[in-house]
């Protein structure tokens, strides 16, 4: 599994860190996404999954 | 089945329960998804009721923000320019612009440090509440106190103006006020914010508002617009969501049970109350920039498009275990209470806190709390963009 992240999309909601803390964060400046880890272990993925979907700015897109 | 014809009607605002959407919204989502209707403002457009469609609707930029208003006409009807620094009513790039100086000061990180501050302000309240003795209006003792107080800490405007803002803001969402009272209301604002900008140029402070100020981004106009916006809507919604959240709860018994038997379902009863309550009742208006088709529908450029959060919110395609009970322990998904696109709700990380520090704490300081008058007698905000309870007396 392999995450992209758009920053310029990213609307700074937060959704994506409650989703799945240990892979997305949140830059203290601006609030705009910070991939922690662009491959992550596949036991994530359904929180990955959940984070691309609750993004409200399709600014995550999950590539198997 | 989607009918070939669009449907035509007036869209549904007469609520069989205090705590569901409408009922007429279930036909609609099975029938006519995509409805032209006549919104009880008069104004004629397209009713978006299902999940899916109003997550496609809100994502998409073809659909502009750019209304002036909460209840009038768009930029597509030739209505006034956006006011200055309201940029909910924006599309981007200039959205971006002001969304992106603020993103920062409400992160999950940020919002999760005021958690201290906040049960503070709650435990005061409950002192509080628990000295004058039964029965009390939770709203003004508790619910409404609670996201001004904080509001109030984080942007820099003195607790002591809560009168006058709420006032205005009461106004500004009415559906009933005279339009002059409702003009009246964002002006008196808009000066009060300006007064507030001016006087934090004059004398540099550490909280949002004085923070942009010192950042020189913005002029003074926007800065009165900004605040405005983030008072207003920094503690309307997540007061009604605070009163009605626990009228909610002392309807529904058993699940207020289950969150006192297991603490850690609060979370997902909070995100759960959201979905069930969703308190932007009349929904979201987007105007259509280009002409775009939906369902077999040709929505027309310069159309009006309403999506109905709260009908989405109860859609058996996306919930599909009971969408119109309330239930603590429901896995947490996506719902619409937020919005959904570039505008979802900037201040829902602090929205979250308030509210789980709020219900949690007020049920557990009163173990006996209970409505102090029958539940159909509660005054609900029928009549107000953001439903809730315009009173809630209870007893414990």
């Amino acid at each position: 599994m392999k995450v992209i992240i758009d920053e310029d999309k990213c609307v700074g909601a937060g959704q994506c860190v409650l989703a799945a803390p240990d892979v997305f964060d949140q830059r203290d400046e601006d609030g705009i996404v910070v991939l922690l880890d662009a491959l992550p272990p596949d036991a994530l993925r359904s929180q990955v999954e959940n984070a691309a979907a609750l993004c409200p700015a399709l600014a995550i897109e999950v590539v198997k | 089945m989607t009918t070939s014809q669009p449907l035509t009607g007036t869209q549904p605002t007469v609520r069989t329960c205090p705590l569901d959407a409408p009922e007429e919204y279930r036909a609609l989502r099975a029938q006519a998804p995509v409805a032209q209707v006549t919104f009880p403002d008069g104004a004629e457009g397209w009713l978006i009721s299902r999940y899916e469609d109003v997550k496609t609707v809100l994502a998409d930029q073809r659909f502009s923000a750019n209304r002036p208003t909460l209840t009038g006409g768009g930029a597509a009807d030739g209505a006034p320019p956006v006011r200055p620094g309201w940029f909910i009513f924006m599309d981007a790039p200039e959205h971006t612009r002001f969304r992106r100086l603020l993103t920062g000061e409400f992160t999950v990180r940020r919002m999760r440090q005021l958690v201290p501050a906040v049960e503070q302000i709650v435990a005061e309240r409950l002192d509080a509440m628990a000295g004058a003795g039964s029965p009390v209006d939770l709203v003004q003792a508790f619910a409404l106190p609670i996201p001004s107080l904080v509001i109030c800490e984080l942007l820099g405007v003195p607790y002591a103006d809560r009168e006058e803002f709420q006032r205005n803001s009461a106004n500004m969402l009415s559906l009933t006020a005279d339009a002059e009272v409702v003009q009246g209301a964002w002006e008196a604002l808009r000066q009060h914010m300006h007064r507030l900008v001016r006087a934090k140029r004059a004398e540099p402070t550490d909280d949002i508002l004085g923070k942009l100020v010192q950042a020189g981004e913005l002029t003074d106009e926007e800065l009165a617009g900004v605040g405005s916006l983030l008072l207003f809507a920094g503690h309307e919604t997540t007061a009604n969501m605070i009163a009605l959240g626990t009228m909610c709860l002392l309807e529904n018994p058993d699940q207020l049970a289950a969150l006192r038997a297991d603490p850690a379902l609060w979370d997902d009863a909070i995100e759960e109350l959201l979905r069930y309550l969703t308190i932007i009742q009349y929904g979201l208006r987007r105007v259509a920039l280009e002409d775009v088709e939906l369902h077999g529908h040709r929505i027309k450029a310069g159309s009006l498009v309403v999506t109905a959060l709260s009908s989405g919110n109860r859609d058996t395609e996306k919930f599909s275990d009971h969408p119109d009970q309330l239930d603590v322990a429901r896995a947490r998904g996506p719902h619409l209470a937020f919005g959904h696109g570039i505008h979802q709700c900037i201040g829902q990380q602090l929205a979250r806190v308030e509210m789980r520090a709020a219900l949690r704490a007020l049920f557990d300081r009163f173990p006996t709390l209970r409505l102090a008058v029958p539940a159909e007698d509660v005054p609900m905000r029928h009549d107000m963009v953001i439903y809730g309870v315009h009173e809630l007396s209870v007893a414990w």
